[in-house]
């Protein structure tokens, strides 16, 4: 490296990871504006003129080893406006730019990052924005619903849709195909045979070895988007709860974050740690379940009845203190419409000690069943290579390595106020994404007694006001499977024009098509549910 | 080996029955007891006795919801309800089904494979339509991607609203629709 290499080196690295992205674009004359302050924040945000560029623009966040967290578009009449969500060590940047809405035409980002690529089908399907040099031709989110030639988030688009008519049968859709000798084919869903989420899997394999799986997911799209436009604020909230049910805290919590940013709304400290409380409840209570339905997934049964057992005292917790037992409409705009007293403190640190108490038990006897490692160790292994490149969130990074962490690495209210410790393991297997849960576990409940500890005194919510049309919000939490980002802008009236939520399992879910290979067929199901996508969350 | 032995010794019998009360109330978390549970499941254990010579089964269909419903209808077979033992038996097949149990909105994108479980479900068959959203559409109502309720699709035979219901509410809706 030569001197003048060398100083642009240091100075590169002595600066913001946004302002040395800016810097590199013009370097390679990508013309961009920074706006500040930032319309997005926590996210920096930068405009890339020329919709050309939009592909020279992810190669350069490639080499920066920029995270692909989110993409979404927007109908602005006369243009579409795509905008695209990137991470790097906690920093996050919002590139947008605008292509024609005659013909919507961008270059592709998933040649660069994977987890553009399901996002960049889904815009295509329902904005008809084509990105040129996308991998992938097919549709994803449209099944038969709507016709090749509609698109729903178009404003043009009416909420009901245009075909009353009995909806077809996707059958068509043209899954990859595997040939060789001994080779077969096994179909899957969407209706699976237990208490489930419907989606489609295509598996192929050979003898009982597993080469390929393909999802096919989306049959649950219930067209979240659509119906969120012309909605309140408080109405957005009550949708949130529902993108996924089991996360019903984590995305209320985002899309109230991101309509109080886009509305400058203070919330009172006490409401932001009444939220944080309940997004660890709901942690504690997923991942229970989760560990819970691991072991049944492999035949150890007592410990699904045990993990059982214990979350739903959790979920009857929930009931008497809060009034519902997955804490649903919980969390309101401007605040929390729940508090806490002296009685539910006691009670929620009582239950703290005594599920304490019982996984000290339980972790003994499970360190000591040689016939669990056996179904747990080295089975649907994750590198961490692939959980890098695929981005993935949550447990499912954090038992390949990748510690990201929305609390600890970008940390909002009241996080920013807490010790959050991010359990990190490289063995990337099932077992270590339940082990990995284990410890998160305990870290909830530390985090649980933390903010029952400092909570303090004050109101739980602050008025809603309207912000003006236009107004847009970004929301950033750590939900129980992982980053959760929740878009937002503001139209006439105080009404939603535009919601888009990412639910981790977006991410997520395509490291399931990875760490299935070379397993043996009847290891899926563990393999699925230690990776545990929401199908709703994914197919909106 | 022992410790499982020792743990499932100590943990008890949590099934709740009047009987066991006593025990019961050395464990965290009674406060929530469900004090109806017994005499909901005592009469939904006669119903199937009488009505269905002692067993119920029950094919789960997730037709679009949010995934709250099913997380109850799990909570179904945890210790506490135990709803096995009242003679209702969640299968793997609807052509094993007495009845559908099916969470709502019905997503278009589910409507043909919803149509097909209901065909493929011997009869006589019952449909119970699960949550706010599958009586009536709830928060997602009818759209381009949504039918709404599950009777917009297939025959109802009884609704169980709420958001979702709780282990209890599904319990008394299977209940009221073979009592009629």
């Amino acid at each position: 490296m030569n001197e003048t290499n060398e100083l642009a080196h240091d100075v590169a690295l002595s600066m913001e990871p946004a302002e040395h992205f800016h810097l590199e674009l013009s370097n390679r004359g990508v013309e961009s504006k920074a706006i500040s302050p930032s319309p997005l924040l926590p996210a920096h945000f930068l405009e890339i003129v020329k919709p050309g560029d939009w592909g020279k623009v992810a190669s350069v966040a490639k080499d920066q080893a920029w995270r692909w967290a989110a993409g979404w578009a927007e109908d602005e009449g006369n243009l579409f406006s795509v905008s695209v969500c990137l991470e790097l060590q906690g920093t996050y940047l919002v590139l947008r730019t605008r292509t024609d809405s005659g013909n919507p035409f961008l270059p592709s980002h998933a040649p660069y990052f994977v987890s553009a690529n399901r996002p960049e089908r889904h815009m295509r399907d329902m904005f008809g924005i084509k990105f040129s040099g996308h991998p992938d031709p097919r549709r994803w989110t449209r099944h038969q619903a709507w016709d090749s030639e509609t698109y729903p988030l178009r404003h043009a688009f009416p909420k009901e849709g245009q075909s009353p008519g009995q909806t077809p049968p996707d059958k068509d859709y043209p899954f990859f195909k595997v040939d060789g000798q001994g080779v077969f084919e096994i179909p899957v869903g969407p209706v699976h045979a237990g208490i489930i989420e419907p989606g489609h899997f295509r598996f192929h394999a050979v003898g009982e070895t597993l080469l390929s799986l393909e999802e096919r997911l989306c049959y649950v799209h219930k067209g979240i988007e659509k119906i969120a436009e012309g909605r309140t604020a408080e109405s957005l909230a009550r949708l949130a709860g529902r993108v996924s049910g089991d996360t019903t805290v984590g995305h209320a919590f985002a899309a109230c974050l991101a309509m109080e940013r886009a509305a400058s709304l203070e919330v009172p400290l006490r409401a932001s740690f009444i939220r944080g409380l309940l997004v660890e409840l709901e942690r504690v209570i997923n991942h229970l379940w989760d560990m819970a339905a691991i072991c049944n997934d492999v035949a150890f049964a007592f410990a699904y009845y045990q993990f059982g057992r214990l979350r739903e005292l959790w979920l009857r917790d929930n009931q008497a203190l809060f009034g519902h037992r997955l804490l649903m409409d919980r969390i309101v705009p401007g605040g929390v419409n729940v508090d806490v007293n002296l009685e539910s403190s006691e009670r929620i640190t009582k239950s703290v000690k005594f599920l304490r108490q019982e996984l000290s038990e339980l972790v003994t006897i499970h360190d000591q069943n040689s016939s669990l490692e056996d179904r747990l160790v080295t089975a649907g292994h994750l590198r961490v290579e692939d959980a890098k490149t695929l981005g993935a969130l949550g447990f499912v990074g954090r038992s390949s390595g990748q510690s990201f962490d929305v609390r600890k690495d970008a940390p909002y209210s009241p996080y920013d106020q807490l010790e959050v410790t991010v359990p990190v393991e490289n063995q990337g297997d099932v077992a270590s994404r339940f082990w990995v849960r284990y410890k998160e576990l305990w870290v909830a409940l530390k985090l649980i007694e933390q903010l029952l500890e400092k909570m303090p005194d004050g109101e739980i919510a602050t008025p809603w006001v309207s912000p003006s049309p236009d107004a847009e919000g970004l929301g950033l939490v750590e939900g129980w499977r992982g980053e959760i980002l929740s878009y937002v802008r503001f139209g006439e009236d105080g009404r939603i024009s535009r919601y888009y939520p990412r639910d981790p399992s977006i991410v997520n879910w395509p490291a399931l098509e990875k760490l299935v290979l070379g397993n043996i067929v009847p290891d899926f199901p563990v393999c699925n549910k230690s990776v545990n996508g929401s199908y709703s969350g994914n197919d909106l | 080996m022992f410790g499982i032995y020792r743990k499932i010794l100590t943990t008890g019998v949590l099934t709740e029955k009047f009987a066991r009360k006593k025990r019961l109330s050395q464990q965290v978390g009674l406060e929530g007891r469900e004090p109806e549970l017994d005499e909901i499941g005592k009469k939904l254990k006669a119903t199937i006795d009488k009505r269905f010579a002692g067993s119920l089964h029950i094919r789960q269909v997730d037709a679009g919801s949010c995934n709250g419903c099913e997380l109850e209808i799990h909570a179904l077979n945890n210790v506490y309800y135990d709803i096995e033992r009242f003679g209702v038996h969640f299968v793997a097949s609807p052509r094993h089904a007495d009845v559908l149990l099916v969470t709502g909105p019905v997503s278009r994108n589910m409507e043909a494979a919803l149509r097909r479980t209901y065909e493929a479900t011997a009869n006589p068959k019952w449909v119970i339509a699960v949550g706010d959203c599958g009586a009536c559409g709830g928060e997602f109502g009818v759209s381009y991607a949504s039918c709404g309720a599950v009777a917009n699709v297939i025959p109802v035979d009884a609704v169980v609203p709420g958001c979702p219901p709780t282990p209890l509410d599904l319990m008394r809706g299977i209940l009221d629709l073979f009592s009629r």
